[in-house]
């Protein structure tokens, strides 16, 4: 194995700082014992305990599960829906259109996408809650399930669906038994992406939300106008735990499927 | 080989085809995929639909199977109509180019799927699995996914989901396309034997004349659209009935020239002052346009004046050696170069002929065919 030179250390190191000092930052403060989160005054968990007793926090941390697990959900099926439509149907009157449409809300600044949705849910006297937030949050995530699931359609053989059709398969029983496992990893993935979407967001939310809803975004965003607590540091350290442990679980996932595929491999190649 | 074995339904009026094509016709936009065909397929057969590609022959397939319907005309599989039926209702099933095999699915389960779909009871499902797993020699593999087994194996596993519900006719779209020659060519043997085990009528589509030529009981030689010739493999080599299948099939000599004189064999003038013999292919007019077809093996080389029927002497102009064979080119002072083929017989590398040696070229009257352009 070839050394770093001291060039690549260097931009390594710069690199990680500019990354992950703010972090940092915010994980050491959020062990701090004083009030002021500027000053450190000794090493505390107490702040984490004030976070889980914290009422409005958890309401708002449990509206935001919801939010999102409903909204990847519905995004899921209707953007899979709607790839399937643009990238099997063949040619049809206004596709270029109607695929154009499409990818046009991921272009879209969010504050006017949030606006739009405001004064359609006024107009339709839509109360303002948990059910607002959601169909707008599946309005703009369905774009994403939509590309994530139209690029693996790509390389999908369609003589597999014609396959099952010809073995005695109806239409969706095709789509059920043979395309939707296939593509399922594309599925996944667009529901995880619609699913970090929703707990991102903060623009749409504040946009969409009502007095009887408020997601965690928006409640840290608020709580963080009238200055920032340690007990704010405190929950985002327990986010920043979440993702990571996230992260590291989908990487050794991924690594094993690829140590599965080789073994694969090499049992083809001796059959 | 069914041929030897009297298998000829179609020249026997009373027999039912199993496949009757009527005046198909497949347009996308004006593009005329298929162009009025007619084609009747008898069960039992193994007919290959040959043709370069864009001919139109995979188009013909698809409408076998119910992937596209016929823009006009009428196609009947065992005297039932197949305007407006589904793919899924039909007794027909399709070996795919790709294979489609299941990538989810066992090896088992691939073949067990169109079972499934049949609410076929599990044991019987069980039994024909098995079955179809002996069929195609693949018993230690019925629990392996398609990506861990080898290609060829992946052919066979297509193959017995195919037959694995017994349907009356078996469509098989290149399915050797994507083995090596060696492996293709003992695929070929096996599939025929299949073939006649199960009994089923099996239509392949191909672009690969030697194997249509190999496993066909009749071939049917396609171009834009249209049947040019449908025949047994032996017709359509020694007898084709135009350049264009001559030229297709194997390797050709073409002599282009004028009909002389019409009897028993047919004088083709080629050159001023000369003429060949040959026999007639189909009817010709003195003085009309026409084409020699004699194929390189039937010619002789010699280096002094044969007494045939045929003789002209030219020069060398390349050998190819290709182990079994050489092929002698030699140009003709009138200007056509003729290729002729000579069996290596001995394993001596004693050369009679080599690069431009003047030589004779001959063959008897009957062994080539004239042509109308």
């Amino acid at each position: 194995m070839r050394g770093l030179s001291v060039f690549n250390i260097v931009s390594l190191t710069l690199g990680f700082a500019f990354l992950y000092i703010p972090m940092v930052i915010l994980v050491v403060y959020s062990f701090n014992e004083s009030k002021l989160v500027t000053v450190w005054a000794g090493f505390s968990t107490k702040w984490y305990g004030e976070v889980i007793r914290n009422e409005a926090f958890l309401d708002a941390a449990w509206v935001t599960v919801r939010v999102a697990f409903f909204s990847a959900t519905l995004a899921t099926v209707l953007g899979t829906m709607a790839a399937l439509a643009m990238m099997r149907r063949g040619a049809f009157v206004g596709r270029t259109l109607f695929s154009g449409m499409i990818y046009a809300p991921l272009v879209m600044p969010e504050v006017i996408t949030g606006l739009s949705l405001l004064l359609l849910f006024i107009a339709i006297g839509l109360d303002r809650g948990v059910v607002t937030i959601i169909l707008a949050h599946t309005t703009f995530a369905m774009c994403y399930v939509s590309v994530v699931v139209s690029s693996r359609l790509v390389s999908f053989d369609q003589s597999l669906e014609e396959a099952a059709l010809d073995l005695g398969c109806t239409p969706f029983q095709a789509f059920w038994s043979v395309t939707l496992p296939i593509i399922a990893p594309a599925v996944i993935a667009g529901w995880l992406l619609a699913f970090t979407l929703s707990l991102d967001d903060l623009v749409i939310a504040s946009f969409t939300a009502g007095p009887s809803a408020t997601t965690l975004p928006i409640k840290i965003f608020s709580s963080v106008r009238l200055g920032v607590s340690p007990e704010i540091n405190a929950l985002s350290t327990i986010i920043i735990a979440i993702v990571t442990v996230g992260v590291l679980v989908a990487s050794v996932v991924s690594k094993r499927q690829i140590a599965a595929a080789r073994r694969d491999e090499v049992l083809a190649a001796r059959a | 080989m069914v041929n030897e074995l009297g298998f000829a339904p179609w020249d026997d009026p009373g027999a039912a085809p199993l496949i009757r094509i009527e005046r198909v016709s497949k347009r996308f936009g004006d593009f005329a995929a298929i162009d009025d065909l007619t084609l009747d397929i008898y069960p039992r057969e193994f007919f290959a639909l040959l043709g370069p590609s864009g001919c139109g022959k995979t188009t013909l397939m698809r409408m076998l199977a119910g992937f596209e319907a016929p823009s006009a005309g009428g196609l009947v599989i065992d005297g039932q109509d197949m305007a407006g039926v589904a793919p899924n209702k039909r007794a027909v099933n399709m070996m795919f180019q790709s294979y489609a095999l299941f990538p989810h699915l066992s090896v088992w389960d691939n073949i067990a799927f169109g079972l499934k779909r049949d609410r076929m009871a599990k044991p019987a499902i069980a039994d024909r699995v098995d079955e179809m797993l002996k069929l195609v020699q693949l018993d230690g593999f019925a629990r392996r996914k398609p990506h861990q087994i080898s290609g060829g194996q992946r052919q066979r596993v297509a193959l017995a989901r195919s037959l694995a519900k017994a349907p009356k006719l078996l469509l098989l779209d290149e399915p050797l396309g994507a083995l090596d020659k060696k492996l293709r060519e003992e695929t070929q043997f096996e599939l025929m034997e299949i073939q006649e085990q199960t009994g089923t009528t099996f239509v392949i589509v191909t672009h690969d004349q030697e194997e249509a030529m190999t496993v066909a009981s009749r071939v049917a030689v396609m171009e834009a659209g249209r049947l040019v010739q449908v025949d047994t493999p032996d017709r359509i080599y020694e007898q084709p009935n135009s350049v264009y299948v001559a030229d297709f099939i194997g390797d050709v000599n073409l002599i282009e020239g004028r009909v002389g004189a019409l009897g028993d064999t047919v004088r083709l003038d080629w050159a001023e002052g000369r003429s060949l013999t040959g026999q007639a292919g189909g009817a010709l007019t003195p003085g009309a346009a026409a084409t020699l077809v004699i194929r390189p093996e039937k010619i002789a080389i010699a280096r002094d004046e044969p007494t045939e029927a045929n003789r002209v002497r030219g020069k060398i102009l390349d050998i190819g050696y290709l182990g079994n064979l050489s092929t002698y080119h030699v140009a003709l002072p009138e200007g056509p170069v003729v290729k002729c083929s000579v069996t290596n017989r001995s394993r001596l590398s004693r050369r009679d002929f080599t690069w431009d040696d003047e030589v004779w070229v001959s063959w008897s009257d009957t062994a080539g065919l004239v042509l109308g352009a």
